[in-house]
């Protein structure tokens, strides 16, 4: 996974209420949405990318030893922890802290 | 030179598209607007449009493989109506917001049910509540020097909205003119540079999401999604100036003027007020002579443009007159009347003006709105005016007699 290289679109000369776009990861907190999160077993997570790859809000975040979302973002669909061919993803209730 | 050829209103508008050098182009056809689509796809053909042509499955995908080329940097043109528009709602809803200048004729016609390919403005005023800007012709010549001004219109920075340029079908889709093309040359120092994606874009160099998820009831959400609804109609507020300007610059460079919001025709000193929208304004201007020469005061408005809805304009044309007969070429259901009337009392409402009205709706799939036809709409206003009972609505081919459009 290659950092993106490209600078951002610079929106500075848009009128703000012209047309959603974002150049931010999200406009909106998706993560206030979530009622189980995913939880990753960093031993066997392999970086394989695949949760990177199917999570529908692109919230995967690359660590130095594995992946994990970032829940701000995370509406807790699930995904990953179907997709992840290791099994290293589990989704926890919220609640159970 | 601008060439002199002699075409119907379909192939007026494929010359406005041509000379406005479209990157790509869409269509699938649809009664009456069929014969556009095989013009545009001709001339790209031909090389007179050095085009991208999309043939493709219907007109969902028309207006999807066009706002995908919008994000792209592409001047884009398609033209439906009727079901087509139908098909293509889900698209067409979305191309306001995403602030796409793509220019599409409406080649107008009833609304089925009943089955009907015949002319009619149903399908064109029931989408009247998009944010598309909408603007209504009279003649083929002006069809297609409104194409070409509609890119003006729609790439003007303040604007940024799709802009449909509407024509009766059968009446100014397959009624033959002269009609003049004007030059290539004089035609692109009037549109210069292409202006489409400079707010929205796919272009992996300057990488963003566009229509990311916005709304919602907590956070940011909800004043966003307000805030993208108030721009959308500031665009659409300073759309009345930019079509005002840029029609009052056509006619400096081009020879020919047309009023940009409503015109007024022998309204100097109207006491009773016709409007009309599209192509039946002809028949109406020979009846409102007609009246003229027998003494009453009689005027005429015509809409050109229909949305951004010419407010101002109304009120200023109307001012000083004591009666009013709209004649509608569609249906608002659930009034029972047209919908320029029921939106024109709206105005004068704000203007705080109550005088007598009528709503003729006439022309219905293919129906003639004849000079007869508007000579009762001026003899039934009259009678408003003087405080006569009249119906709210005047169904004007309700007795039309044996036989129908053919």
């Amino acid at each position: 996974m290659r950092p993106q290289a490209r600078k951002p679109f610079d929106r500075s000369g848009i009128p703000d209420d012209l047309c959603p776009i974002a150049t931010e990861h999200a406009v909106l907190w998706t993560g206030d949405w979530r009622a189980e999160r995913p939880v990753v077993d960093r031993d066997k997570c392999t970086r394989c990318a695949t949760c990177w790859l199917y999570c529908p809000t692109q919230c995967v975040v690359e660590r130095a030893a594995w992946f994990e979302a970032d829940l701000k973002i995370c509406k807790g669909c699930g995904v990953c922890a179907r997709e992840c061919p290791h099994h290293a993803i589990t989704m926890v209730p919220e609640q159970e802290e | 030179m601008p060439k002199t050829i002699v075409c119907d209103g379909n192939e007026a508008a494929a010359w406005g598209v041509a000379r406005s050098r479209p990157d790509m182009v869409a269509v699938y056809p649809i009664t009456p607007q069929s014969s556009l689509a095989e013009y545009v796809s001709q001339f790209v053909a031909d090389g007179v449009i050095d085009a991208d042509l999309m043939d493709v499955e219907g007109e969902h995908s028309v207006l999807s493989v066009l706002q995908g080329a919008c994000l792209a940097g592409a001047r884009t043109f398609t033209a439906s109506c009727g079901q087509g528009l139908a098909f293509m709602f889900e698209p067409y809803f979305r191309t306001p917001p995403l602030r796409l200048p793509i220019v599409m004729s409406l080649v107008t016609r009833d609304g089925i049910t009943p089955q009907c390919v015949w002319g009619g403005q149903q399908d064109a005023m029931t989408v009247r509540e998009t944010g598309w800007i909408h603007m209504y012709c009279e003649s083929a010549q002006e069809v297609l020097d409104t194409v070409i001004m509609a890119y003006r219109i729609a790439e003007d920075r303040g604007v940024m909205l799709p802009v449909n340029v509407n024509h009766d079908g059968n009446y100014l889709s397959y009624g033959v003119e002269r009609v003049e093309v004007p030059d290539q040359d004089e035609v692109d120092r009037f549109l210069g540079e292409k202006n489409t994606n400079w707010h929205a874009a796919l272009d992996p160099e300057r990488p963003m999401g566009v229509d990311p998820l916005t709304g919602g009831a907590t956070g940011e959400g909800p004043g966003l999604f307000v805030k993208y609804r108030k721009g959308l109609c500031r665009g659409m507020e300073n759309a009345k100036q930019v079509i005002a300007d840029v029609h009052r610059e056509w006619g400096e460079r081009f020879g020919r003027s047309y009023a940009p919001l409503v015109e007024r025709y022998r309204m100097e000193d109207a006491e009773t007020a016709v409007v009309t929208i599209g192509s039946m304004t002809g028949a109406g201007k020979d009846a409102v002579d007609r009246a003229r020469a027998s003494g009453d005061k009689v005027g005429l408005v015509k809409v050109k443009t229909f949305r951004p809805f010419p407010l101002e304009a109304f009120q200023e044309a109307l001012t000083g007159v004591g009666a009013l007969g709209v004649v509608d070429r569609s249906v608002s259901f659930g009034w029972g009347t047209g919908p320029v009337f029921q939106e024109l009392l709206s105005g004068l409402y704000l203007a705080g003006r109550v005088i007598p009205a009528v709503s003729f709706i006439g022309g219905l799939a293919g129906a003639d709105i004849t000079v007869e036809d508007f000579g009762r709409v001026i003899e039934t206003t009259g009678r408003a005016q003087r405080g006569e009972s009249v119906p709210r609505t005047v169904w004007l081919n309700e007795d039309a007699g044996e036989g129908g459009p053919s």
